[in-house]
């Protein structure tokens, strides 16, 4: 079928740590719950985001992951976040004077505080994603009793996502051999076409999986081995330790 | 758009997790009940379809990237019960692995892009189908209306959750009007994009859109 059967594999950092040892459910909890302290930190206030810094260093330290790949990764949210550099623009009164531009004092607080609550968003799952296959991340989830709706329609996205890229791929080879340009508006017809092939072929594959699974035994639930074990208390309390400590932090600015 | 962290205030964003929670769980149910475990992994394979699509990646005018919200053509495809679970993996995913949106913001981003579609959505679709003419145009004109209708009412609705507990310094007219007026030409985008692809699908395997004009059993 395709090239790549592993997904998640290009976040994927290997090594032996403690980190990469610890229970899958104690980590994608341990990284929710920190991203929750770090985005309820409270607006005009920017000290918590140094000791939020700290508590990932460390983490990242344990596992020994290289800082670069980690911060190389915050490329994928410039999308997102380019609306922020219009917020000093907008915001109201007061206003400070930058080179001669009147900017809103509320504006870009606001816009450094979204762009940072992101950012260490991204780098605490970025973490989790160098240190947890995307499979174990999964039944991480199960075990933390996510409805089992919600992950097998996730698990069967993650090891479907690269086989549609390389089909898009191959519908945009062949709808550019065919002299198509999505880059023209009248042409938004050969967009949709290949939406709709794509989708097609998405759920032709989906169909021709299924019959598989069915004939290898498949009964709606997937065998033991691959739901995981429960993890010890240990692993738990080591793990919370990390968004514990962040939630100091944010209590902290809140009360002060 | 996904709203991100630190755009509106805690209470609000609690309330709107509360909302969306309760939502998917009516979802979860429904779906669960008439879901057989052949339907699991078209399931999944759509919420890949859908996770591909809406990656910035598919180049549509000049100097801008479709961005394919989505969750009109999800409920038109697979009905009003699997298509918002579907498009809530498709952001937590979003939300967890490319920054689009905040995790605290979660529950207002999932009320906008997966519930709404299937609140408003679904219902301004089998109305518009019924009164359009019974043929693959009709269904997909439909398709489009509703998806019209659903990215305006998002975008009206996130204004109101902006209005209810904003906290990004921006004066209310100013998110309105820009919210609004991006949002519908998005909506007109969104529209002919589904119209087109639920067009396409007619014709290709229509026993795969919920809609169908003729119903296969």
């Amino acid at each position: 079928m395709s090239s790549s059967h592993d997904p998640g594999a290009d976040l994927l950092i290997p090594a032996d740590t403690p980190v990469h040892r610890l229970a899958p459910q104690c980590k994608v909890a341990a990284t929710a719950l920190f991203v929750l302290a770090v985005a309820c930190t409270p607006r005009p206030v920017f000290w918590p985001y140094a000791w939020y810094g700290l508590l990932l260093a460390a983490v990242v330290l344990l596992a020994q992951l290289p800082p670069l790949t980690l911060l190389r990764r915050l490329v994928v949210e410039v999308p997102f976040l380019l609306f922020v550099l219009a917020l000093p623009f907008l915001g109201q009164a007061p206003y400070v004077d930058v080179a001669g531009v009147d900017l809103s004092v509320v504006g870009l607080t606001a816009a450094a505080s979204i762009a940072l609550k992101a950012s260490f968003g991204l780098l605490a799952t970025g973490v989790l994603a160098a240190t947890t296959p995307l499979p174990e991340i999964i039944t991480g989830l199960e075990r933390l009793r996510v409805p089992r709706l919600f992950t097998a329609v996730a698990a069967f996205m993650v090891r479907y996502t690269e086989v549609l890229l390389s089909e898009l791929a191959r519908l945009r080879t062949a709808r550019a051999c065919r002299g198509g340009d999505t880059r023209w508006v009248w042409q938004a017809r050969d967009v949709a076409t290949s939406i709709g092939a794509l989708f097609v072929r998405s759920f032709e594959r989906g169909e021709r999986v299924y019959l598989a699974m069915a004939s290898r035994g498949y009964t709606g639930a997937l065998p033991d081995v691959l739901t995981g074990s429960a993890a010890a208390r240990r692993a738990w309390v080591t793990a919370l330790t990390v968004p514990l400590l962040a939630a100091l932090a944010t209590v902290g600015a809140v009360a002060l | 758009m996904h709203i991100p962290d630190g755009f509106v205030s805690a209470p609000v964003a609690v309330a709107g997790a509360a909302v969306a929670a309760a939502g998917l769980a009516v979802c979860t149910r429904q779906a669960g009940r008439n879901l057989s475990e052949r339907q699991l992994p078209l399931a999944g394979l759509a919420a890949a379809f859908f996770l591909v699509l809406e990656a910035p990646i598919i180049p549509v005018a000049v100097g801008t990237s479709g961005h394919l919200l989505g969750g009109t053509l999800a409920v038109a495809l697979l009905g009003p019960w699997l298509g918002p679970l579907v498009i809530t993996v498709v952001t937590v995913v979003q939300t967890l692995f490319t920054g689009a949106g905040g995790l605290s913001a979660l529950g207002l981003n999932l009320i906008n892009l997966a519930l709404v579609p299937a609140v408003v959505g679904y219902p301004v679709l089998l109305g518009l189908r019924r009164l359009l003419p019974r043929s693959n145009t009709g269904t997909s004109l439909a398709c489009g209306g509703a998806a019209v209708v659903a990215v305006i009412t998002a975008a009206v609705l996130f204004t109101a959750e902006y209005a209810v507990g904003g906290a990004a310094g921006l004066p209310l007219r100013t998110v309105a009007v820009s919210t609004v007026g991006v949002y519908a030409l998005v909506a007109v985008f969104e529209g002919v994009v589904t119209a087109l692809v639920v067009r396409a699908l007619l014709a290709l395997r229509a026993d795969l859109v919920r809609v169908a004009p003729e119903p296969v059993a």
